[in-house]
């Protein structure tokens, strides 16, 4: 017998409200019932991170979340960073300007977990903000320019320009 | 700088950092029915039979079929340009299902359902009886008679058996006073692990078949889709949208043909299979693990008299691309270091795992780990240096290869060794890092490779390539070759601008979908040849186009055609410099010209029939924490020489990527399998250690930019050489900190555990 | 989608425990990132699961009137890791919890669920192991006290009462156990994340006054045997030593009286055993320096 729960979120800043099947995944509803296919599947157990959303500002694998606990969330994926006059954030512009973007499949999961990192406003170590990005595979960039690219955007938020154009 | 040279953002940068970016599961509709296939539980055997009762009765389950249901038509699937020499043509040895299953995950059934979880419940649910049969996993077991036989033409599992010489090595090795150095390298089975799984979708339309499919090769998808489904091959369209890397093994045809012929058993409606991470490691494709044996036969002064190379190939269960890989591999040792007395022998064996593809280097970083590691034990034995005995013994400039024509104009290897000594501070460190002890030891280490660009002269080299002006003095450009995330639709956009006149890169659009109904026939990606190939027919018909655009100007202008160019987009007058026109202006009036309405357009094919060699090196400096039985990478550069790039920031993002593979290679993947039961045992992105963000140091790529003198923009290979260095380069380093060598990769811990233990290095 | 027969959702302790006692059959999932990936591949297919994700007052960590430090069971690994208690008091524990997986599951996993798997590999347990942690489980009849080496019967699975309608509620580190104690938690793995332990080694000591003496060593390990484990012989050797390197290293042999790892195709029984004594003899020598004691 199937089994259906009305969940009301907030996804990308707009309050929705969706009935959904209590077996979907976050990833299953964000793709298939809000067509948010920016939300990737790479491997549906938590490993490649390619499904990453923020819930509550936290990035988390929506593959291993269950929709139904989406309920009085706020989501954010990737289509959420855009502002409504079409300009994108300076994560998204950073990863373009680094060539830290090659096949692209990895990249909104990595543009999410770096927009938690900047948000925390605080200037992490390199093993720092390598650990805190080792939940993403990515099999293209050898992870150097999303290094980078993050990197840099940490310092500018703490407004050390010089240091961020210094950044190789 | 032109346009071709400057390190431009990518044409689809801004749509994948957006999430806008579709690839082939998000332009699939939501009714589609999904296809999920049951796979073997057995290594080797035939299914007796099939009870699907209880999987039917499951709600959802649309349709089930099985080895028994499908047309007896055997297919290839390598992506390989077709062969019109029967001889030459890619082995049929592949049906859409199989009765006679050949590895534990081989394809049994296809359930056809109305959702994932019936799909999966019905893959369940279905009993399969086997017979049973042995099975062999080890090339040199499957060689031996009496060892369970694959396939009944190739008698010992030999696919095929090819030899090269030069010289008489027989006699050469006669002359006394020569040191022999001998040694057995072995190279793991790994796998692509692309981000995106394979997958596909298909749905008939006006009669004819429309599979879209993550692929690297559409074109030559529909001719396979075509052969296995006995079609016509007009009747499959092919649909490549962008596809989240491939690295090989979406050059194959995957389950396109099975999706396809699930398409036609259900009325033609739309119906999709997507592989799961766990399929992708064992029934798509996985890099040959290659065994390789040498005999160098050395003069005290480290020149080589004479070598001996045999290299057995796993190919796994079905040819795919066959023997064309360990051939790719055997063919690059007398070139690499060139040596008078020569001889080689290389086998492709079929055995009970997964089915062995096309991956990035294509056999050279199996023979790149060999012969580096060889390298480095042959400077041992005479006393030289890992340096000396390579300036010695590489290939030098002015070397033409008898086969391929290809010669090599320039000092590459020096230029690049030099380079990448400068990088690491190699000489200090290999000075400092001498005679170690103690627990925790560093070291430095070196490796060269050889790589050769596209197939020609083996096969066919084509490209072809459409530019239409818009209307807007824009340029729409379409060439099959495909964007698979290397960038090259950037790279293609750089060389029309700049043969064009154009302003900006940004003026030329590239149709980045592929559609075989649209886009001129292409080969797809694959071999380092989009940018070398496709470059070809861009700036010929990129000249074409000029060509029409400048006497369109001379009936408007009535200015001589070779008085005029196009410059930063405009009409200009070469004489004086006054701009005439707008590139924009003129293809308004064309198009709208009462009298002479003319669409510009150009479209034409390049047959290449050269090649050019690609090369460069790597060095890599570790730590190994002996105890533990771990090594920690400290530094690593490489060094190419592709030739002039094309754009600079694009060629170095793709060197890392292969870096970050060929550091995997060197130290932590390998797929295994259960010696019992041939169960591949870690087929998952947990088990199967592909590297993190926490794994690697700083990944410093380096160039040399010698143009080189056969190619349309004087590019050459890149796409798969940075992959071919690290691993050799690695291990050498931890011979330099700990005087072990070790001739197999990866290099694990468990691995360092038996040779730390066996050199007395570590005792419990 | 999951195949899933139904999913029940509980709010409170006392929900989750009279769905539990309605639904014996039923699987209990929290954060989700074990028990989806089992039911994704087939072994949970088809099954029923109770939901207590939303059961907020499980989250988060306090000190309790006996000052012991109290894990809600729902707390997930990123927040033990940033916990102003658990950074003041016992460190270690936040470092291991962040050596789980990669950053997406630590915001996602708890520590209950870490543990009620049972499995050896948990990052979590080995340091519960070598800290007394005590296992709080709520059912029927109120709450239930078991120190962790009781809730381990074998591998994969743990004393909680079903028919009990228990749930496990929260993780006790005793005042005796973390006062004036500092450890260190070492995870062997084939890559440097995304990983799960080859072999886990937690170690913690007290030192004499003078910070010369061992007063109080306990080490416990992951993937030792088939559940986390202590290694007695080794702690009895070293309690009231002095700190000297010679002991140190008898230390770390002398867990070979105890640990039993097995073969396998991550790792071969020689190897875990050679790693173990190594990172029995590192973990104590940081575990001495965070003392403030000098070797």
């Amino acid at each position: 017998m199937a089994q259906y729960q009305l969940v009301k979120c907030n996804i990308n800043g707009k309050d929705v409200e969706q009935i959904v099947d209590v077996r979907a995944s976050l990833t299953d509803m964000l793709r298939n019932d809000f067509r948010l296919t920016s939300v990737k599947k790479g491997c549906e157990v938590g490993e490649c991170g390619a499904c990453t959303a923020l819930i509550d500002g936290e990035a988390i694998n929506t593959c291993l979340y269950l929709a139904v606990w989406a309920e009085g969330k706020h989501i954010i994926t990737l289509e959420g960073l855009m502002n409504p006059d079409g300009s994108i954030s300076d994560v998204q512009r950073a990863f373009m300007d680094e060539t830290a973007i090659q096949c692209g499949f990895c990249i909104p999961g990595f543009i999410l977990t770096a927009t938690e990192i900047v948000n925390a406003g605080v200037e992490y170590t390199d093993d720092e903000l390598r650990k805190l990005l080792s939940g993403h595979l990515c099999r293209c960039t050898g992870y150097q320019n999303i290094f980078r690219a993050v990197k840099k955007t940490m310092l500018r938020r703490l407004g050390k320009n010089a240091e961020a154009d210094a950044v190789r | 700088m032109g346009i071709v040279g400057s390190s431009e953002v990518r044409v689809d940068a801004f749509d994948k950092a957006t999430g806008r970016t579709k690839y082939y599961d998000d332009l699939a509709p939501k009714e589609a029915l999904l296809v999920r296939v049951k796979h073997s539980t057995i290594a080797h055997g035939f299914v007796k039979s099939i009870d699907k009762t209880e999987a039917e009765k499951i709600p959802g389950v649309v349709k089930i079929l099985t080895c028994f249901d499908v047309p007896d038509i055997p297919f290839p699937t390598a992506g390989h340009p077709w062969s019109m020499d029967p001889h030459h043509q890619d082995v049929r040895d592949r049906h859409l299902l199989n009765r006679h299953v050949r590895y534990y995950g081989d394809d049994v059934c296809a359930v056809i359902a109305e959702n994932e979880v019936a799909a999966n419940q019905a893959v369940r649910a279905i009993q399969v009886e086997y017979e049973e049969l042995p099975f062999v996993l080890d090339v040199q077991e499957a060689m031996q008679d009496g060892a369970p036989q694959l396939h009944e033409k190739y008698p010992n599992n030999i696919l095929n058996h090819t030899t090269a010489k030069a010289g008489d090595y027989a006699e050469a090795i006669k002359e006394p006073g020569l040191i022999k150095v001998e040694g057995w390298y072995d190279t793991p089975t790994v796998q692509h692990s692309h981000i995106e799984n394979h997958g596909c979708f298909c749905q008939e339309e006006n009669g004819r078949l429309v599979v879209t499919s993550s692929t690297q090769i559409p074109h030559i998808i529909r001719r396979i889709v075509g052969q296995a489904l006995g079609r016509p091959w007009g009747d499959i369209r092919v649909i490549k949208p962008y596809i989240g890397g491939g690295f090989g093994n979406k050059q194959d045809a995957l389950y396109e043909p099975l999706c396809a012929w699930c398409c036609t058993q259900v009325g033609g409606r739309l119906v999709k299979m997507d592989c799961s991470r766990e399929e992708t490691f064992v029934s798509n494709r996985v890099r040959h693990a290659i065994r390789i044996y040498i005999i160098s036969w050395l003069h005290k002064d480290g020149t080589i008299a004479a070598k001996k190379v045999e290299c057995f190939s796993n190919q796994g269960a079905y040819a795919s691309h066959g023997h064309s890989i360990v051939a790719k591999a055997m063919g690059s040792f007398n070139q690499h270091y060139p040596c008078p007395n020569f001889e080689g022998d290389a086998y492709t064996v079929f055995t009970n795992r997964p089915v062995a593809g096309a991956m990035r280097g294509y056999g050279m970083p199996q023979a790149s780990f060999a012969d580096e590691s060889h390298a480095e034990e042959c400077a041992a034995a005479v006393g030289m240096t890992p340096l000396a005995y390579r300036w010695q013994n590489l290939m030098k400039k002015g070397y033409v290869d008898g086969f391929s024509h290809n010669e090599l104009y320039t000092d590459s290897f020096r230029e690049c060794l030099e380079k990448g000594m400068q990088a690491i501070g190699y000489e200090e460190k290999l000075k400092q890092y001498q005679n170690q002890t103690g627990p925790i030891r560093r070291g430095i280490g070196m490796a060269t490779f050889w790589y050769n660009t596209a197939v020609y002269p083996i096969s066919l080299e084509t490209s072809s390539c459409r530019l239409q002006l818009n209307l807007d003095g824009t340029v729409n450009l379409q060439v099959g070759e495909t964007e698979i995330g290397q960038g090259a639709d950037t790279a293609y956009a750089q060389m029309c601008a700049e043969v064009m006149g154009l302003s900006d890169y940004k003026k030329v659009h590239v149709l980045s979908c592929q559609d075989t109904d649209v886009t001129p026939t292409g080969l797809g990606a694959y071999a380092s040849r989009q940018t070398f190939t496709a470059g070809f027919s861009i700036r010929q018909t990129a000249e074409m186009l000029k060509k029409k655009i400048l006497d369109y100007a001379c009936e408007l202008t009535r200015q001589a055609t070779y008085n005029m160019d196009i410059l930063d987009s405009n009409i200009v007058r070469t004489t004086d410099g006054r701009v005439l026109m707008s590139l924009s202006e003129l293809s308004m009036t064309a198009q709208y010209n009462p009298v002479h309405s003319e669409h510009i357009t150009a479209e034409s094919t390049y047959t290449i029939r050269n090649n050019a060699y690609s090369f460069g090196c790597t060095f890599a400096e570790v730590e190994v924490d002996i105890p533990m039985c771990k090594v920690k990478l400290l530094n690593i550069v490489n060094v190419h020489d592709c030739g002039r790039l094309i754009n600079p920031a694009l060629a170095e993002a793709q060197v890392h990527g292969g870096m970050s593979m060929g550091i995997g290679y060197g130290l932590s993947e390998q797929l295994l399998f259960d010696a019992k039961t041939g169960r591949p045992l870690n087929n998952n992105l947990l088990d199967y250690k592909l590297s993190t963000f926490m794994d690697h140091p700083d990944l410093d790529a380096e160039f040399v930019e010698n143009y080189e003198p056969t190619s349309a923009y004087g590019t050459k290979a890149l796409g798969e050489p940075p992959a071919c260095s690290p691993a050799p380069a690695i291990r050498n380093a931890i011979r330099q900190a700990t005087g072990v060598g070790i001739d197999r990769c990866p290099i694990t811990p468990h691995v360092l555990f038996a040779e730390f233990t066996n050199a007395g290095l570590i005792r419990d | 989608m999951y195949d899933m027969k139904a999913l029940y959702e509980a709010y409170s302790v006392e929900e989750a425990v009279r769905l539990r006692l309605e639904h014996p059959e039923a699987q209990i999932i929290a954060g989700g990132t074990d028990v989806l990936v089992q039911m994704r591949e087939g072994r949970r297919a088809g099954k029923e699961l109770i939901s207590i994700q939303k059961i907020s007052s499980m989250r988060g960590v306090t000190i309790d009137e006996q000052e012991n430090i109290r894990i809600g069971s729902l707390t997930t690994f990123s927040h033990i890791t940033h916990d102003p208690i658990i950074v003041e008091k016992i460190n270690v524990l936040g470092e291991a919890v962040d050596m789980v997986g990669g950053p997406q599951i630590r915001n996602a996993g708890t520590i209950g669920g870490n543990t009620c798997n049972g499995v050896t590999s948990a990052d979590s347990a080995s340091t519960l192991f070598a800290w007394d942690a005590i296992i709080e489980l709520t059912g029927k009849n109120g709450k239930r006290y078991l120190p962790i080496k009781d809730f381990y019967i074998k591998a994969g699975t743990v004393d909680i009462n079903v028919a009990e309608g228990e749930i496990q509620t929260a993780i006790l580190i005793p005042k005796a156990s973390y006062e004036n104690t500092k450890g260190c938690y070492l995870k062997y793995g084939m890559r440097n994340a995304m990983e799960i332990a080859t072999t886990g080694c937690s170690v913690n000591c007290r030192l004499s006054a003078d910070k010369k003496t061992f007063d109080r060593v306990r080490i416990a390990y992951g993937v030792a045997g088939p559940v986390p484990m202590r290694a007695p012989a080794a702690e009895e050797f070293i309690g009231g030593k002095p700190i000297t390197m010679e002991n140190i290293e008898e230390f770390s042999r002398k867990v070979l009286e105890n640990i039993n790892p097995r073969d396998s195709w991550r790792a071969s029984k020689a190897f875990r055993l050679h790693i173990a004594v190594e990172m029995a003899k590192r973990c104590l020598i940081e575990s001495v320096k965070r003392c403030g004691g000098d070797v």
